[in-house]
């Protein structure tokens, strides 16, 4: 039985204009984060969801229902996002992924936010790597199974697995370095 | 710092917690990863870390906000672009190109032997109609069809599966009509066949499609289109 999505798909696939605002309004929120995690810059962000967009628009007669729209989506969104970064200026780039880096040393704002166990969570998961962020990202806030993963991603489930466990163990490690001890690994 | 090979390797179970706690494993081994959580107190501890990353996951991307308008207007802006330069057939339509799009749907995994002979009737009637449609246009760019109006008289029709292209032809000069739009539906394909280009009263629709009904070699279904 075909989702609901996939009767929107339908109906963009047949030049519905309407559809196509359904489909934006139900997904442009969760893909334009995916995005924004990705190429950390709010304006670049929304120029690719506006190309990712577009390219349903263009490709939904392709669309097999071999994996969730969703899924569909956030693989067009990582492909463009990877695009977007390379068309980047290397300079732009550096300056810019340089100020996205947290800084883990402390001050007093960050003394205090200490005792906020959550907030320093928040502050570790911020400060992963690009690849460790994003597996994180598609498998706790997006809902992605070991196999869409893999698919979004584009390499093996064992190795979605193995990533997923290495950026948790980094996780513990940046926390580690904030005074928090779990024990793990 | 730690090499390679001195990296812990995750254990099965272990590595499966993240998506445990989403819900997104299969039952299989959803089910494992519960018999092990009830008997493994370290495995236990494990999880309840992997549901405060979870929780503080969610908070962080929930943070990001949303984009502006500016994203939705420049999408439909490049659609309007399009949409000049090479515009869309709504109502009428490319039926080769739905034809190739129902044969790139068949593959083995989606669709049942049996399933595939009932398709491949519809295929062969698709093509009937096609060549019916070459022959009524003459059309040299491809079976594009007419668009459907407003105005005008239309019927669904679901054709014999034995009607041959002749049959069809014949039947739709007899009564002076154009398929305009179809296969509506690729399981049960209909055709809306339009009868005139000014709208008819319905009880003169009424008795055309009664007078169609009766050629039963070639029409299989027929009813009213308001």
């Amino acid at each position: 039985m075909q989702s609901t999505a996939e009767v929107l798909i339908g109906r963009i696939a047949n030049g519905d204009r309407l559809a196509m605002q359904v489909l934006f309004a139900r997904y442009h929120v969760r893909v334009f984060r995916f995005v924004v995690r990705l190429v950390r810059n709010e304006a670049t962000a929304e120029d690719v969801i506006s190309e990712v967009f577009f390219d349903v628009w263009r490709q939904a007669g392709r669309f097999e229902g071999r994996s969730t729209v969703s899924t569909w989506l956030l693989a067009i969104a990582r492909f463009k996002a990877i695009s977007a970064l390379r068309r980047r200026r290397d300079d732009e780039l550096d300056e810019e992924a340089a100020a996205a880096i947290e800084d883990l040393s402390d001050d007093p704002a960050t003394a205090l936010e200490k005792k906020d166990k959550s907030a320093l969570l928040r502050k570790c998961l911020g400060g992963l790597s690009a690849e460790h962020r994003e597996v994180i990202d598609l498998v706790y806030y997006h809902e992605k199974s070991v196999e869409e993963v893999a698919e979004i991603v584009g390499i093996p489930e064992n190795t979605v697995k193995t990533r997923m466990f290495y950026a948790r163990k980094r996780l513990a490690e940046l926390l580690k370095s904030e005074g928090v001890e779990r024990g793990w690994p | 710092m730690n090499s390679i090979n001195e990296e812990p390797e995750p254990r099965e179970i272990e590595a499966l917690l993240p998506w445990y706690a989403v819900g997104t494993l299969n039952r299989r081994d959803a089910n494992r990863v519960e018999r092990a959580l009830a008997d493994d107190r370290e495995l236990a501890r494990q999880y309840e870390l992997v549901r405060e990353e979870l929780v503080e996951t969610i908070h962080l991307n929930e943070a990001l906000g949303a984009p502006s308008t500016r994203a939705i207007e420049r999408l439909f802006a490049a659609i309007d672009a399009e949409e000049a330069r090479e515009p869309r057939h709504r109502r009428s339509f490319d039926l080769g190109g739905r034809i190739s799009e129902f044969l790139w749907s068949l593959t083995p995994r989606t669709l049942a032997r049996s399933a595939m002979a009932a398709a491949l009737a519809i295929l062969v009637q698709a093509a009937v109609i096609v060549s019916v449609v070459f022959k009524e246009q003459g059309s040299p760019g491809g079976p594009e069809l007419a668009s459907v109006p407003n105005e005008g008289s239309y019927v669904l029709v679901r054709f014999a599966p034995q009607a041959t292209a002749n049959d069809i032809t014949n039947f739709l000069g007899a009564y002076k009509a154009k398929v305009v739009d179809g296969p509506l539906n690729m399981g049960s394909p209909l055709y809306v066949i339009r009868l005139s280009e000014t709208k008819l009263p319905k009880e003169e629709v009424g008795k055309i499609i009664r007078q169609m009904q009766l050629e039963s070699t070639i029409v299989d279904f027929i009813a009213a289109k308001e």
